[in-house]
C-alpha cells in the first residue's frame, strides 16, 4: 500500500465517524459504559483482592519440633522450608525468645517461680506465605518432615480467604465477558449500519476497482477509532470518581481506610488503562473486522 | 501463432484488437426464461457500439457480464484478455481498473463536492496526491465543467451530475468506457451534450458501449447497433438503426 493511500484510509475511517455520527455517537457510549463498569469492577476487585491480601498476610503457619531437636537441625529445617514455592517469609524463634517474649507479654516483672524454661519445647518456625490457598500443600509437606511435632495453621481464614478470592475472579471474569460480548454486538451493528449507509459508495468503489482490502480497511480504522474513544473517555471520568472517592472515604471515614487501606489511583490505572486500551482496541477491531467479513463481499 | 491472433490468458485465441469476446453466452437465473440465450457478440478496439433493446431483453444482464458482476450459466467471455469465467477473485479489481462506467442515476457521492468525486476514482486505485491534482482540473476542462469544481453534487444540473459521472469514468484511462441508459434521465440538450463527449472520448481510442433506448441519438449517430429482444441479439449491423419491435 502507497504511503498517501494509507493515510487516505486513516482518513477515510476519521470522516466516517463524522458520515455517521449518530451512529458512531451511539457507539461510543455504549462502550464508553461498558468500559466505564468494567473500570469501576476492576478497581473494586482490585480493591477488594487487595484487602484480601492485606488480610492473608496475617495469616501464618507455626512449626513445633520434637523434644530434643537441636537448633542446627531446626534451622536446617527453616532454609528446606524456605526454598518451598509457597513460602513468602519465614522467621525462627528460638524457646528462650519465645520465653522472653511471652513473660513480656503476659507476665509482666511477675517470673520469680521460674527457673527453667516453661516454653522449653516451644522454638517454632513462624511461616507468611505468598498465597492462602497454597497453604495446605505446605502443611502436608511440613508434617511429612522427621523432626516436626506439630502444624499450627489457621485453616478457616485461609479458605474463606481464598474461596473469596475464587469467587471474586469468577464474578469479574463473567462480568467482563457479558460485557465484552455486549461491546462486539455494538460495534458490529455500527458497522452494519455504516455499511448499509454507505452502500452506493461502496458499490461504485467496486466498480472502478477498489481491492478488497481498500473498501474494508476504513471500516476497521473506524471501528478501532470508536474503541480507542470508547476507552479513553471512561478512563478519564473513572480516573476523577476514584481520586475524589478515596479522598473522601479517607477524610470522612479515617478509621475505615486504616482497616480497609485502598490502592492509590495510579496503581490502579499502572493496569487499567493498558487494559482498557486493549479491550477497546480489541473490540473496535473484532466487532468491525467480522462485521465487513460478514456483510461486505466485495 | 497464426497472424491476427494473440493468445489470451485461457490459452485460447482471440482476433488480434478484439477487446470483448462473448462465445455462445447463456445466463440464467433461479427461475423462468434465461436472461441471456446462446448471445455471441464481437467488439474491437475502438468501436463504438449502441446496444438496444425493450426491458427485458437482456441489456443490464449484458453490462453486468460484462462488469464480471455475473458469471455465465454457459459460454465464455473475455474482456481485454482477461477470461471472465475464470478470473480469480482478487484480480477482478485490477480488471475493473481497465473499466470506465456511467449510470443512467449518476451514482455520485453526494456529501462531497465535484473535485472529491472525481479524485475519489483516483484515490481508490491508489494515484499519488501529486498526480490526482494534476488530473482532476483536466478531465473536468474536457467534460466543460472546470469552474465547478467545487459545487456540491445538489447544485447541479442532471447534464452536470452525468458529465461529473463520465469524468470519474474517465480519470483512470480506461480502454472501454460502458454506460448504462446514460442519458436516460436528461432532457434532449443535455443527453446529446453526453452523447457528444463520449464520441470525443471514442474518437480518442476508447471502446465505447452504450446501453440505451435513445432512438433519436441512436438513428442520428449512425455507429454500430445490436439490437436484443428476449435474451437474444436479434440485429447487429454498422451504422445501424433503432428497429421497431412491431
Amino acid at each position: 500500500m502507497r504511503i498517501n493511500s494509507f493515510f487516505y484510509t486513516i482518513g477515510q475511517g476519521f470522516k466516517n465517524l463524522g458520515r455517521n455520527k449518530w451512529y458512531t455517537l451511539a457507539s461510543i457510549a455504549t462502550i464508553g459504559a461498558c468500559l466505564f463498569l468494567f473500570g469501576l469492577f476492576f478497581s473494586i476487585i482490585n480493591n477488594i483482592q487487595h484487602f484480601v491480601h492485606t488480610a492473608e498476610e496475617g495469616v501464618s503457619v507455626t512449626v513445633f519440633f520434637d523434644e530434643g531437636t537441636s537448633e542446627d537441625q531446626m534451622l536446617a529445617v527453616k532454609s528446606e522450608i524456605e526454598k518451598r514455592p509457597e513460602v513468602k517469609e519465614i522467621h525462627y524463634e528460638s524457646a528462650d525468645a519465645a520465653w522472653e517474649g511471652y513473660k513480656e507479654e503476659y507476665l509482666g516483672g511477675y517470673t520469680d517461680g521460674f527457673t527453667e524454661n516453661p516454653l522449653a519445647d516451644s522454638a517454632n518456625l513462624q511461616i507468611y506465605l505468598k498465597d492462602v490457598s497454597m497453604q495446605a500443600a505446605l502443611v502436608t509437606y511440613i508434617e511429612s518432615i522427621d523432626t516436626v511435632r506439630d502444624v499450627k495453621r489457621s485453616e478457616v481464614t485461609a479458605d474463606t480467604l481464598s474461596g473469596l478470592n475464587k469467587l471474586m475472579a469468577y464474578v469479574s471474569m463473567g462480568i467482563i465477558i457479558i460485557l465484552l460480548c455486549v461491546s462486539i454486538f455494538l460495534i458490529s451493528n455500527t458497522v452494519t449500519m455504516g455499511i448499509a449507509v454507505r452502500k452506493d459508495e461502496i458499490n461504485i468503489m467496486k466498480y472502478i476497482g477498489a481491492t478488497d482490502f481498500f473498501v474494508r480497511a476504513p471500516f476497521v480504522v473506524e471501528g478501532i477509532l470508536i474503541g480507542i474513544i470508547g476507552s479513553a473517555i471512561p478512563l478519564v471520568i473513572i480516573y476523577y470518581i476514584y481520586k475524589n472517592a478515596i479522598s473522601y472515604v479517607n477524610t470522612k471515614f479515617a478509621m475505615l481506610s486504616t482497616i480497609l487501606p485502598f490502592l492509590p489511583v495510579e496503581q490502579i490505572y499502572n493496569d487499567l488503562v493498558p487494559i482498557s486500551m486493549a479491550i477497546g482496541i480489541g473490540i473496535g477491531f473484532l466487532g468491525s473486522f467480522t462485521t465487513v467479513r460478514k456483510h461486505l463481499h466485495v | 501463432m497464426e497472424k491476427g491472433f494473440r493468445k489470451k490468458k485461457s490459452g485460447r485465441q482471440i482476433p488480434e484488437g478484439e477487446v470483448i469476446t462473448l462465445e455462445h453466452v447463456t445466463k440464467s437465473y433461479s427461475s423462468g426464461a434465461p436472461a441471456l440465450n446462446d448471445v455471441s457478440l464481437h467488439v474491437k478496439k475502438g468501436e463504438f457500439v449502441f446496444i438496444v433493446g425493450d426491458s427485458g431483453s437482456g441489456k443490464s444482464t449484458l453490462i453486468k457480464l460484462l462488469l464480471r458482476e455475473l458469471v455465465p450459466t454457459n459460454g465464455e467471455i473475455t474482456v481485454l484478455g482477461y477470461n471472465l469465467n475464470k478470473i480469480k477473485h482478487n484480480k477482478i479489481p485490477k480488471f475493473r481498473r481497465n473499466l470506465g462506467i456511467v449510470f443512467q442515476d449518476f451514482r455520485l457521492l453526494k456529501d462531497r463536492n465535484v473535485y472529491e468525486n472525481v479524485a475519489f476514482a483516483q484515490r481508490i486505485v491508489q494515484t499519488p496526491t501529486r498526480e490526482i491534482k494534476r488530473n482532476v482540473p483536466s478531465i473536468l476542462a474536457t467534460v466543460n465543467l472546470a469552474g465547478k469544481y467545487k459545487s456540491k453534487i445538489n447544485q447541479l444540473s442532471g447534464g452536470e451530475q452525468q458529465r461529473v459521472a463520465l469524468a470519474r469514468a474517465l480519470i483512470n484511462k480506461p480502454t472501454i468506457l460502458l454506460a448504462d441508459e446514460p442519458t436516460g434521465n436528461l432532457d434532449p440538450n443535455n443527453s446529446w451534450e453526453i452523447m457528444k463527449l463520449m464520441e470525443k472520448i471514442n474518437e480518442n481510442g476508447t471502446t465505447v458501449i452504450v446501453v440505451t433506448h435513445n432512438r433519436e441519438i441512436v438513428n442520428a449517430m449512425k455507429k454500430r447497433v445490436v439490437t436484443m429482444k428476449k435474451g437474444v441479439i436479434i440485429e447487429d449491423e454498422e451504422e445501424g438503426t433503432y428497429i421497431d419491435e412491431d
